[in-house]
């Protein structure tokens, strides 16, 4: 088994201020995911929403600014850390994330000591 | 070790003598000696950077070699990828083994089963890498293999189809997640067996560049973990759509090379349609395994009308007939036959076998006029509904031209080049501009059709078709120097 990072990359905007009926359709797109990757074969080890890119600071070398490290149109939204068997079980989950204002990435985790 | 499935089984270790003992780390050197021993057998004896002490290379050691490097390096090195676990490792091996097998045969004669013989010697050295390398073995991420089901060894019995590993090789190189120039790299490297120098020559890009793009590939299907493996049924249509799409990009890469003076390059070409062969051998059930192979025969089998004594590029409705490959014809007709009625059995006919038919009516028609332009038309209609590409739509209007008249052709052209817009597919696309030219010369729209041809010139970028297009040009100046109203003369 390794261990991939499922990104979430999308359109923020889309969740501003969204009608409460919108904000619970996505939570029950995400407690249904949650659900599918075991039953895909794979694990989940973890996960998260980030607040919107607005609240982000960035920092490089010792200069903080405010905002993202990139203005991008699809920002980084949340990410899952699964594990798989390898990237065609990963992707198999992936595809069911849920993303409907953009897409996901997936990215296999470094393992760095021997297993 | 297991019993391994697969054609080597047979091979018993008492027939195969001992290679010797190799140090993969010589194996990079090894495949240039290896290289070039099995390119030409002329260099026997002066494979400089072989094996020491090797003596004399036969001449006919040397053709065996590169016989076997030709016919087997896929099925030597992707047995050995199953050894070994890890695509870099067993290429080392498979290397290796090849440099071993120069003087191994000079000794001891060629073996009566080479694959085997260079199998066994390339699993052996895999297993003697990893046994040196503990960390090597727990370090590298393993290539994936699911364990079959199967009870002991032998015991599924013989009936049981075991899949060949070189369609896992075949489809781990043409895996979805890696990018289409990589799947061609790796697809030439790994089952072809060519070496990067080669690959880069092929595609007209430097050898660093070609490098960088395989090692790429080739960490991502580590790092990632993409499964060494035959995709399971589920999804197997659109994986084997992707090997076929670069077997097929290989041939139309050489049989139109973009750039360059020749029109056909015919190692890629080969290349192509030997890789198509062993995919409908090893899949025999798939159809449009059979339509990829009847395609590439079909097309090939006027590879010699194309040019004319002097080089220059000689339309289908010029070429003569007679000269066709009537074994190449009579081979794809049989599996277009097979392909077709196959997949009309279940489901619609996919787009390889159906431009499989499409070139098959061309063949058998007796000259370009007599050519049954209504059959092409239905198959046409079909493929645009398997295939929507503006391409084929393209191909589709000079169909239309031919039953209709130019001036419906030229009408279908221009609605198709308005719907595709201009930054579509075919913008840029220089048939388009160069069949537009056709039919307005057939029209007798000289200066439109000069325009056209120049339009198309300005993209074309392979030697032959260019000087067609400006040949075209000079006699439609001429033509209207002779008339300037601009009619045609007969």
């Amino acid at each position: 088994m390794a261990k991939y990072l499922i990104l979430i990359y999308e359109d923020e905007t889309a969740y501003m201020d969204p009608a409460p009926e919108a904000w619970q359709t996505a939570m029950e797109a995400h407690t249904r995911f949650a659900g599918q990757v075991g039953e895909k074969g794979g694990q989940l080890l973890g996960g998260d929403a980030l607040q919107p890119t607005p609240t982000a600071t960035s920092i490089r070398g010792d200069v903080v600014t405010d905002g993202p490290f990139a203005e991008t149109k699809e920002a980084l939204g949340g990410y899952y850390l699964i594990e798989a068997r390898d990237l065609d079980q990963a992707l198999d989950i992936a595809k069911l994330c849920p993303a409907p204002y953009g897409g996901v990435e997936v990215r296999p985790v470094m393992e760095f000591s021997g297993e | 070790m297991r019993g391994e499935p697969g054609r080597d089984a047979g091979a018993g270790e008492s027939s195969v003598p001992a290679p010797p003992g190799g140090d993969p780390g010589q194996a990079a050197a090894g495949q240039a000696a290896a290289g070039q021993a099995a390119a030409g057998q002329a260099g026997a004896g002066q494979a400089g950077s072989g094996p020491a002490d090797a003596g004399e290379v036969r001449p006919e050691v040397g053709a065996a070699v590169a016989e076997a490097h030709r016919r087997e390096w896929a099925f030597v090195l992707a047995a050995t990828a199953r050894v070994a676990r890890d695509i870099d490792v067993a290429e080392e091996c498979v290397q290796d083994a090849y440099v071993s097998a120069l003087d191994a045969w000079s000794r001891q004669g060629v073996p009566r089963n080479p694959g085997a013989w260079l199998t066994t010697t390339a699993r052996r050295k895999a297993l003697d890498a990893l046994r040196r390398d503990r960390t090597l073995r727990s370090k590298l991420p393993l290539l994936i293999e699911p364990e079959p089901a199967t009870g002991p060894a032998g015991a599924a019995g013989e009936g049981e189809v075991i899949a060949d590993d070189r369609l896992r090789l075949i489809f781990t190189c043409c895996h979805p997640a890696l990018a289409r120039e990589a799947q061609v790299a790796l697809t030439l490297r790994l089952v072809c067996g060519l070496t990067t120098a080669e690959i880069a020559g092929a595609f007209l890009v430097s050898e660093t560049t070609m490098a960088a793009r395989v090692t790429r590939a080739k960490k991502k299907i580590s790092a990632a973990r993409i499964a060494y493996r035959v995709p399971p049924s589920s999804e197997l249509p659109d994986r084997l759509d992707a090997v076929l799409t670069v077997i097929h990009l290989l041939y139309t890469t050489g049989h139109t090379a973009p750039m360059g003076a020749d029109l056909v390059r015919a190692d890629l070409v080969d290349r192509a349609i030997a890789l198509a062969r062993m995919v409908r051998e090893l899949m025999p059930d798939e159809r449009e395994a059979r339509g990829l192979l009847a395609l590439l025969l079909l097309t090939d089998a006027r590879r010699a009308t194309r040019l004319d004594a002097a080089g220059r590029l000689t339309l289908l409705r010029d070429q003569d007939r007679a000269k066709w490959d009537q074994g190449a014809i009579a081979e794809g007709e049989a599996l277009v036959v097979g392909a077709l009625r196959g997949a009309l059995r279940a489901g619609r006919p996919g787009r390889f076998a159906l431009q499989a038919a499409i070139a098959a009516v061309h063949a058998e028609a007796p000259s370009y006029a007599a050519t049954d332009w209504p059959e092409l038309l239905a198959l046409y209609d079909m493929l645009l509904a398997a295939w929507p590409s503006p391409v084929v739509a393209l191909n589709r209007a000079v169909v239309v031209s031919m039953l209709y008249g130019p001036a419906a052709g030229l009408a279908e052209i221009d609605r198709l080049a308005e719907l595709d817009g201009p930054d579509g597919r075919l913008a840029g696309y220089h048939y388009l501009p160069a069949a537009r030219a056709d039919l307005l010369r057939q029209l007798g729209r000289a200066g439109e059709a000069e325009r056209a041809y120049r339009e198309a010139l300005e993209l074309a970028d392979n030697e032959a078709e260019r000087a067609f297009l400006a040949g075209q040009i000079v006699t439609l100046s001429h033509a209207e120097q002779a008339a300037p109203d601009g009619a045609v003369p007969g």
